[in-house]
């Protein structure tokens, strides 16, 4: 396969993945908005989502005060936030254009009327409509990209970096959003409050984990095993032991002569998950683990652009 | 001026060849056909089947209006047609083998030698290169047109990267798709199976000694106005869809960059200008093709398709000629008849041109897309001044050819159906002797009441085209 053909996809994918977890946060942001509390707790959780993609300066450039409002406007709809829904959906589309030929009917047109209808729909008419709508829409539309790939699409280079490309995505958001919201609820380990429940509820929800917590552990929602189910579990599609175990049998399958480095960085880190235990996990400080884990996310990413993606001109 | 309508004759009764049609379109109610309009237009959207317009917003995508009217064609009216366009394209090829090697048409003085030697188009650098099989547009879309009484007239020989045939196919699937009843009552002869014959075409003509060559396409990139038909093609082929940037050359060998290492390419159908193919030999700036791949093609290590240098034979100011490369290179008569053209270089031409510019077309030796372009009767006073100006500051730079009365078709429009002009560009596959075509072509309609200039960044059309397989009609 054209290493450019596989860097479309790898990205098509990644962009698809990253409109559906932002969907997913501001989603239970906006119902946690809805809760009684203080309007600067309200707007902390809004600046949370403007931190956790590192996109402080940015925001501020536009819009002088961070509010529930301007948040949602700067990560819906912004065509200058590149990091918006928006623009997601747009540069997905993008990366399935400059390879519609290798997709199959069903993922092109997929892919083509997502960004067709994310175009007409206005930031004024998504608010009328309720965001939980549109949340819900950005993650059938993800869902539907998905299951046309798995449904239609050969399951050869072509779909393994897609994987690729899916898998890192999500092991990165789902670590980024631990990450955020461990630390705003468990600052440093205080006596939990009375909003706890649904803060952690809402955490789980964002990842599709509530009935899943509820199913793996039959018991009171704690952090250590939220922490637990979505980092070690093995069975969970968005943890990062799930995700990590993905990306090295997708790297296996397309391993070349020079990809041996970038497979044992992966397949290292998913040791860890693997064999790892949640105590010593949090022992060294969970938000130190992560950043770690989401660095080494990077370097593998990194890995799979120089093997295999955008290789030496003439390393004939 | 008289036009002849394809589905009409003379006296308003339907022509055998519509009967069928013509029925069907009188006993469907117009609501049913109002619906499968509109679904079409859905989903050629939904499909991407769209293309770029220059000049537009950047990335700004348009549909090319499709009217569910096919054009039809009698099995015999169709055979004679081929059979033309087969003798046009084997002289064509004859001639661009002849004029990159010893030029013999321009010893016997059939062609004034400074008309290819200078022509823009000429490429020196193809002197004595020995293509595969002696075939250098091994993909050509002959425009045709009917005029007066019905007779064929071709337009220009497209050689160089002619487009559209992406539509013929779509429009095909599309019509099967909103009336599959037409085709259970009529022998529609098919056209699915042009990709098929297109990578024969491109495998037979690979370097010598390659058993199993690898077939790319290459395309300018995605913002590029045939963008939907370069990755279509690729996809039915089932070969990869390259740019520039993913090709490279070493010893004078092309090699594609893959996720498994560089992987050698053998036969690049490509669809970008010679100009922009190798900047260390044609253009320094081009972005878009690839260093040294001129070098590799000429040490007959790569085939390209069309070959490099087809244009000096598709140029306007060598069309007049190519009646004479016919009797010149085969020995025969021509079957199709050519558009009478003055040549403005010549002064006696000019003088007639100048003096006639209300009824003629006049068109740049080297434009094309229907840019650049004069059709005198549909012109004010003011464009045709202006065009005077050009001439006459640059004669050689145009030829002008009588207005002809092209033939029309009933359209859908928005006034209900009315006729409107069309063309016809069938395509005529070449590699060795052998010489093929699918039944039809891309029928392109003007869209705009008494419009000749059909080309879709004008605004034109498509049309299904079908060539019946019933001897009787």
């Amino acid at each position: 396969m054209l290493s450019r053909t596989a860097d479309h996809l790898f990205w098509m994918s990644r962009y698809i993945e990253r409109a559906e977890n932002l969907a997913r946060l501001l989603d239970v942001t906006w119902q946690m908005s809805l809760v009684p509390q203080s309007e600067e707790a309200a707007n902390q959780s809004w600046a949370g989502i403007i931190a956790l993609n590192s996109l402080e300066e940015t925001y501020a450039a536009k819009y002088s005060t961070v509010n529930g409002e301007n948040v949602l406007r700067f990560m819906v709809s912004d065509p200058d936030n590149f990091s918006s829904i928006h623009s997601c959906l747009r540069l997905a589309r993008e990366n399935a254009h400059a390879v519609r030929g290798t997709l199959t009917t069903e993922m092109w047109e997929t892919m083509n009327s997502t960004w067709l209808e994310a175009r007409e729909k206005s930031f004024e008419q998504i608010v009328n409509a309720g965001i939980g709508d549109y949340c819900e829409w950005v993650k059938m539309r993800s869902s539907l990209s998905r299951g046309t790939t798995l449904g239609t699409l050969l399951q050869d280079e072509a779909f393994h970096f897609i994987r690729l490309g899916t898998l890192l995505e999500r092991a990165d958001n789902t670590a980024r959003i631990l990450d955020v919201k461990y630390h705003v609820l468990r600052p440093h380990g205080e006596e939990e409050e009375a909003t706890d429940f649904y803060q952690w509820g809402a955490l789980l929800r964002s990842v599709s984990g509530f009935e899943v917590y509820r199913k793996v552990y039959r018991d009171v929602i704690t952090p250590e095993r939220v922490a637990e189910l979505l980092i070690l579990n093995s069975d969970m599609p968005r943890s990062l032991r799930f995700c990590l175990s993905g990306v090295v049998k997708n790297l296996e399958l397309v391993a070349n002569s020079h990809s041996g480095e970038t497979t044992r960085q992966a397949g290292q880190l998913y040791s860890q998950l693997r064999y790892g235990r949640i105590d010593d996990l949090l022992e060294g400080g969970l938000h130190e683990w992560l950043t770690d884990f989401m660095d080494r996310i990077y370097l593998i990413g990194d890995g799979i652009s120089k093997d295999f993606l955008v290789p030496m001109a003439e390393a004939a | 001026m008289n036009f002849y309508n394809e589905m009409y004759d003379a006296n308003g009764g339907v022509r055998e060849h519509y009967k069928g049609y013509e029925n069907w379109l009188r006993e469907t109610p117009p609501e049913r056909i109002e619906r499968k309009r509109a679904e079409a237009d859905l989903a050629f959207h939904r499909v991407g089947i769209t293309f770029a317009v220059y000049g537009e917003e950047a990335g700004k995508e348009r549909l090319i209006p499709f009217d569910i009217i096919p054009r039809i064609i009698p099995a015999q009216e169709w055979k004679a047609l081929e059979r033309g366009m087969r003798q046009r394209v084997r002289a064509l090829n004859m001639f661009l083998w002849d004029i990159y090697h010893d030029q013999e048409i321009l010893k016997a003085g059939k062609i004034p030698a400074e008309q290819v030697l200078n022509n823009a188009q000429y490429r020196a650098v193809m002197q004595g290169v020995d293509v595969p099989a002696g075939i250098y547009a091994h993909i050509a879309g002959v425009d045709v047109v009917r005029a007066g009484a019905g007779e064929f007239y071709v337009l220009e020989d497209n050689l160089r990267v002619p487009s559209g045939v992406s539509y013929m196919l779509e429009d095909r699937k599309m019509m099967m798709r909103l009336f599959p009843e037409l085709f259970a009552r009529h022998k529609v002869a098919p056209v699915q199976h042009y990709p098929d014959m297109l990578l024969e075409k491109l495998r037979a003509v690979a370097p010598q000694g390659i058993a199993d060559p690898t077939v790319v396409v290459l395309t300018p990139g995605a913002y590029n106005s045939a963008y939907f038909e370069h990755s279509f093609l690729a996809q039915q082929m089932g070969v990869e869809l390259v740019e520039g940037r993913d090709l490279f050359v070493k010893n004078d060998t092309v090699y594609m960059r893959t996720t498994q290492g560089p992987q050698r390419v053998d036969v690049i159908y490509r669809r970008i200008d010679d100009d922009f193919m190798d900047p260390l030999a044609f253009r320094a700036d081009s972005a878009l093709g690839v260093p040294g791949i001129l070098k590799a093609y000429q040490a007959g290590n790569v085939t390209l398709s069309n070959a490099i240098g087809t244009g000096v034979a598709d140029d306007k100011s060598i069309y007049p000629y190519v009646p004479e490369m016919i009797r010149f290179y085969l020995g025969e008569e021509p079957r199709l008849n050519n558009v009478p053209t003055y040549m403005c270089r010549k002064k006696d031409d000019l003088a007639y041109v100048l003096d006639h510019l209300a009824e003629l077309v006049v068109k740049e030796v080297h434009g094309a897309g229907g840019y650049g372009m004069l059709v005198g009767p549909a012109s004010t006073k003011e464009q045709i001044e202006k065009f005077r100006q050009l001439l006459l500051a640059k004669p050689d730079g145009y030829i002008a050819q009588p207005t002809l009365a092209l033939s029309n078709c009933p359209t859908f429009v928005e006034e209900g159906i009315a006729p409107r002009h069309l063309d016809l560009r069938p395509f005529v596959l070449s590699s060795g002797k052998c010489v093929n075509m699918v039944p039809g072509g891309l029928t392109r309609v003007a869209l705009t009441k008494g419009s000749l200039v059909v080309n879709s960044s004008q605004g034109g059309g498509t049309k299904d085209t079908w060539v019946l397989e019933d001897e009787s009609c």
